[in-house]
């Protein structure tokens, strides 16, 4: 008899007036209990619209019954057929808009908590598994894959699974992507992407870090001297847009990519840091992504006082993952929405220049906004209202108004196109390039977006390149 | 890990270390930078590239102690091993084509204008550098410049070794004599840059400045070391380092990098306290 309740089993999560204050995970979890009685409501349609929100198609009926039944192992091999990194797709999917935006359960009442359940089982394995993976009998081809992030990450995973000989190339000092040095702890533990990371290592995949593809080796070089025969460029979004309003060069302006470098990769908040971040009591993030969010909850749990989101238009078209939103609202970020910046202002002692918080942000002028008729991306576009200038008392500004593709790999590399925003063009259903042997995928390729979609680009050309090989 | 093959110090606060790194001795180039971290949790630092031999997997890189990090670097031995190392970074310096050179080098910023002269001379340009320093303590690198340059202008702030004054003084009187340079080119501090520039514009001769801002990944992705050059925001770890002299806004760059002068102090007095309680 499936659970009828109209509602999800809420989420267990740290108070938030307590995770206020510290870096650790926001969400808990659910138990064994929560996760069967979560997974009874599902109804296990026989047409399963769930599966096609999925960019990576996980069997989300077929996992659920194996939680139904107790059998959190059998779920998770499930769940692996098709995802290799579940304990962050649990974690950082906006399901709102994929699976569980199909669940009929949706229809009326709250669907089913398919992310929640994605996320304990693959804790659970985490938790129990005991057994390593079995290293997969080599196939003796060479592939090399460009980026530790998501798509990275993927695609490495499922050609190892097919015995390719796997290196991973990453710029940092640490692999991960954007899963290290950009979505923080309380979002997504450090722990859990070292784990997804052990495990690539144990299928046989090589990860060498501090390599700067398009510096310290070019694909070019990669494929005649070290004898790859596919590369995937994974190698992220690049180079962080600012508003070109004045005041953006002022101490105390952060890209979100600065701010969360610092904090995440670079572990600024601990006290034996070794890397500095401002300590701001007043900060405005502008944006509205979850890329913003994150950056104004890592400013609150730095102990600032007063945390705003500036974002141009309403609550209606914010494009962060929703449970986000709410967990900012409810650890007090304001939303001062309608919105937007057009100059940051500076501290001058006209007295002493050599006074040390002359060029400090002291304030933000923005003005009012209203929305307008739909744009070309149907959403409705926000008109400033004349007169409405207002100045923000702050002393910490984060942009974060999304990136502009990093033309490293772009310069160095002949035969490569890439379209007017700077992403590089791909055949979608392979993506392949137009450069023989070389793939690309994730936001490299369509910009800033999520991690699925870039895990399914990774995915997608993990297949083509097998057939490229094997089909030779 | 990185191992350390040589190091000596330069001065009393400048040291120079070669570093086994085969990929990056074979691809950098004059004005390319690498960044480095000296242990794990260790703040990721750049440094421009002072030379290479690729032949044994070289990098010379050479710095001053100024903060926790270069203090902690220079505790080191030869044989022993720094945590990471990636580069080159950065476009090289573009000398292509050029026949009579200025190089203007202002202390520690002299290692870095050195591969630039050598490159230059190699290219048979006609190569003139004036460099300058506190005192004839501080003084780097002088054999190597003599052997690069084919005139070396030696200043010191105090008189104690070369000719007393900056560096702009004599740049100033050659160009007032009709010394046509193809290209100025100054690396040191910002403000010696900042007066380089103020001294050629009048002549009109195309200065480049080499932009050593905050960065932490290097590569493009945190936009920590942008620098408004002609009104625009570029980013100099992948527009620069090199840039346009008379585009560049020093000011703003000079109040960007002293962003974090408390916490870079406090840092440093707590490496040093702590490298004096390990001896005592």
């Amino acid at each position: 008899m499936p659970n009828m309740s109209l509602k999800k089993n809420p989420m267990p999560a740290q108070e938030p007036e307590v995770r206020a204050h510290n870096f650790k995970e926001v969400a808990l979890g659910y138990t064994e209990e929560q996760a069967i009685d979560e997974a009874n409501r599902c109804l296990n349609c026989k047409n399963p619209l769930c599966v096609k929100g999925c960019p990576v198609n996980v069997p989300i009926p077929q996992f659920i019954k194996k939680v139904q039944e107790g059998d959190f192992e059998g779920a998770y091999q499930v769940i692996s057929l098709t995802s290799s990194l579940p304990a962050v797709c649990g974690r950082v999917c906006p399901q709102e808009t994929q699976c569980e935006a199909k669940c009929i359960r949706g229809i009326k009442g709250e669907p089913v908590g398919i992310g929640r359940l994605e996320r304990f089982v693959a804790d659970y394995h985490n938790e129990h598994a005991t057994e390593a993976p079995e290293k997969p009998a080599s196939n003796g081809h060479k592939v090399a894959v460009v980026g530790s992030g998501p798509a990275g990450l993927t695609c490495a995973g499922d050609l190892a699974k097919k015995g390719y000989d796997v290196t991973v190339f990453e710029a940092f000092h640490l692999a991960g992507g954007v899963l290290v040095y950009g979505i923080p702890e309380f979002r997504l533990p450090k722990a859990i992407v070292q784990k997804e990371v052990d495990t690539l290592k144990t299928l046989g995949v090589k990860v060498e870090t501090n390599m700067v593809i398009g510096k310290t080796l070019t694909i070019d070089e990669l494929m005649e001297e070290y004898g790859f025969e596919a590369v995937f460029v994974g190698s992220g979004a690049g180079l962080p847009r600012f508003m070109r309003i004045p005041g953006e060069s002022l101490k105390g302006v952060y890209s979100a990519n600065e701010f969360l470098t610092r904090n995440n990769l670079m572990k600024a908040y601990r006290d034996d840091a070794t890397t500095p971040i401002l300590r701001a009591k007043k900060v405005a993030v502008v944006g509205g992504g979850n890329v913003a969010m994150d950056a104004a909850r890592t400013a609150l749990r730095l102990g600032a006082e007063e945390v705003s989101i500036v974002y141009r238009r309403s609550l209606e078209e914010l494009p962060a993952r929703k449970e986000e939103v709410e967990h900012a609202m409810e650890e007090g970020i304001q939303f001062r929405l309608l919105n937007n910046p057009v100059e940051i202002l500076g501290y001058n002692n006209p007295d002493d220049k050599r006074d040390p918080k002359n060029g400090s942000v002291i304030g933000m002028k923005c003005i009012k906004m209203e929305l307008g008729e739909p744009d070309a991306s149907g959403r409705r576009s926000p008109i400033e209202i004349p007169g409405s200038e207002f100045v923000l008392d702050v002393d910490c500004v984060i942009m974060s108004i999304g990136t502009s593709p990093n033309p490293l790999i772009k310069d160095t590399t002949a035969g490569l196109e890439v379209n007017r925003w700077g992403g590089i063009i791909v055949t979608e259903e392979t993506g392949a390039t137009t450069k023989p042997g070389v793939y690309a995928g994730g936001d490299a390729v369509t910009g800033a977006a999520t991690v699925i979609l870039a895990m399914g680009a990774g995915k997608t050309a993990a297949a083509a390149i097998d057939k490229q090989i094997m089909g030779e | 890990m990185y191992k350390i093959l040589t190091m000596k110090a330069l001065n009393p606060t400048v040291m120079q270390m070669e570093i086994e790194s085969p990929l990056v001795a074979r691809k950098a180039q004059p004005g390319q930078f690498i960044i480095l971290r000296v242990d794990e949790d260790g703040e990721r630092i750049p440094l421009t590239v002072a030379g290479t031999d690729p032949a044994r997997g070289a990098v010379k890189i050479i710095f001053q102690i100024v903060g926790a990090t270069t203090y902690k670097l220079s505790l080191k031995s030869e044989g022993e091993s720094i945590q990471d190392f990636v580069g080159p970074l950065g476009k090289p310096t573009e000398l292509e084509g050029l026949k009579k050179v200025a190089i203007v080098g202002g202390g520690v910023g002299c290692a870095i204008a050195l591969p630039i002269a050598e490159k230059l001379h190699e290219m048979g340009c006609e190569v003139h550098s004036y460099v300058g320093f506190r005192n004839k303590d501080l003084v780097i690198l002088e054999d190597e410049f003599k052997a690069a340059s084919d005139k070396l202008i030696m200043m010191t702030d105090d008189g104690s070794y070369g000719r007393q004054g900056v560096v702009t003084v004599p740049l100033q009187e050659a160009l007032e004599a009709g010394e046509a340079y193809d290209e100025v080119i100054t690396i040191g501090p910002l403000i010696m840059m900042k007066f380089v520039v103020a001294t050629t514009k009048p002549f009109g001769v195309k200065t480049t400045v080499s932009m050593n801002p905050i960065m932490i990944d290097g590569t493009g992705m945190c936009g920590g070391c942008r620098l408004t050059v002609g009104g625009k925001t570029k980013f100099a770890c992948v527009d620069g380092p090199d840039f346009d002299g008379f585009e560049v806004d020093f000011d703003e760059a000079m109040s960007r990098g002293a962003s974090y002068r408390d916490f870079e102090k406090h840092a440093y007095d707590e490496a040093c306290n702590l490298f004096k309680k390990e001896v005592q």
